[in-house]
């Protein structure tokens, strides 16, 4: 009998070594699996290499994992906000390596990674600061900017439901970076709210099918507020 | 000069939103064009968020927010009936597939060709943070500037060349600003309108670059 679930998240997070390159799920505090992220801070894992959109918010997930002194190098679209101090500090003292990448581009280098792809030309940030350097190619008239893939060793995602072939669906815009960041990695660990009997979930309601998925975590809601359980 | 009456932000948007169609799929990005949102009354207009939601509603009452529903500005929000919700990668190719109609968006400068510079000032100590805006300036079929005529010194945010890093080459199709409409055209910047109570000479003395009447 095949069965993706783990009983802890540290028992989901066996494995991952130091100079790991992680995916983290989210957009802001949406979808991002937190209790996955102090699950890396409790195994000790150091020097990693951090994809995700931002760079942490608050001192919670990906903010505490930066604090702890962890993360050698962030690519994201998005660092800087109101509450990314952490970041912030650690970037401006020269702690932390930043590679922005425009956010569609991102997301499709993630994409292009968990689909085979070996590169792709994209119009974004053609004749910006963040196309120096990199090869560019005119087609139909147009200009193009080619970007890599981009890979994982491990991608930690926030889905709703899950089950033990690791099916996963999600909750309203905390999807996001998850589908795609699950296609990516080398192993996916998902954290879902309740994990359920094989065949409860709709067939046609799965957003991510259970290949891209090889370990599955139940971390039920923290009752955060009344509105988290609508 | 007197002292010259401009538009608010509010009526920057209001202007906005009279120009957009009902049907039109829009994103509005974050900052001052998130108002436009307020003065599409009746018409049925698509907006866009980029982390992944399609038919966007307002603000939630208090006590309804929900944490896994929020804007690109992480504010939170609601979903309108026969809304959706996609992941990331579907979601940029809404935008950089031709597929949005319109995309609103803030400014610190806007050249005679329409580059647009909004994302990083390139000062020392500053940290870069480009999101989505890059993809929308270029991906989207027509691309709104919403800004101040004048910096908070006086000087043109129209320009004959962006001096702040670039998000986009000849994107732009469309400008309101507090003073005046002005299309980016072939042959420059043309005013549709001027919105302050001033003439078109004084607008031409106030802006960095030769506009067309």
């Amino acid at each position: 009998m095949i069965n993706k679930t783990f009983e802890s998240v540290a028992a989901a997070l066996d494995g991952i070594v130091d100079g790991s390159v992680i995916m983290v799920g989210g957009f802001g505090t949406a979808g991002m699996p937190s209790e996955l992220v102090d699950g890396v801070i409790a195994s000790g894992a150091r020097e990693l290499t951090i994809i995700s959109n931002n760079a942490g918010n608050g001192e919670i997930g990906l903010a505490a994992l930066l604090k702890a002194g962890r993360v050698a190098k962030v690519i994201c679209s998005f660092p800087r906000q109101s509450d990314s101090y952490v970041f912030d500090e650690l970037y401006l003292a020269g702690k932390v390596q930043l590679e922005v990448v425009p956010q569609g581009n991102l997301a499709e280098r993630i994409r292009a990674a968990g689909s085979g792809i070996g590169a792709f030309y994209s119009p974004t940030g053609f004749g910006t600061l963040l196309a120096e350097g990199k090869e560019t190619r005119v087609i139909d008239g147009r200009n193009y900017v080619l970007e890599m893939p981009l890979h994982a060793d491990v991608a930690l995602i926030k889905a709703e439901k899950g089950d033990r072939w690791g099916n996963l669906t999600y909750r309203k815009a905390a999807r996001n970076f998850g589908p795609i960041m699950a296609m990516a990695a080398k192993t996916t660990i998902a954290q879902v709210s309740r994990i359920v009997e094989l065949g409860e979930l709709d067939p046609e309601h799965i957003i991510t099918p259970g290949i891209f998925v090889q370990r599955v975590v139940a971390v039920p809601l923290a009752p955060i507020s009344k509105a988290n359980v609508n | 000069m007197t002292v010259m009456k401009k538009l608010s932000r509010s009526e920057m948007a209001q202007r906005v939103a009279d120009d957009i169609l009902e049907g039109s799929y829009v994103n509005l990005g974050i900052g001052v064009p998130t108002l436009v949102a307020n003065y599409l009354g009746d018409k049925e207009v698509f907006l866009h968020s980029e982390n992944g939601v399609l038919g966007m509603g307002p603000s939630p009452a208090p006590g309804e927010e929900d944490d896994d529903l929020i804007n690109a500005g992480k504010q939170h929000v609601t979903l309108l009936p026969g809304g959706a919700y996609f992941h990331h990668a579907d979601s940029f190719s809404m935008m950089r597939g031709g597929h949005i109609d319109i995309a609103v968006l803030g400014a610190f400068q806007v050249s005679v060709n329409g580059d647009l510079a909004n994302w990083h000032t390139g000062a020392e100590g500053s940290i870069p943070a480009v999101g989505g805006a890059m993809d929308l300036a270029t991906g989207a079929r027509q691309v709104f500037v919403m800004m101040d005529h004048l910096t908070k010194t006086g000087e043109s945010k129209l320009v004959p060349r962006c001096t702040y890093p670039l998000t986009g080459i000849g994107c732009v199709t469309r400008i309101y600003t507090d003073l005046a409409i002005l299309d980016v055209t072939a042959q420059g910047l043309k005013v549709r309108e001027i919105v302050a109570d001033i003439s078109f000479e004084d607008l031409q003395t106030l802006s960095g670059v030769p506009l067309i009447r």
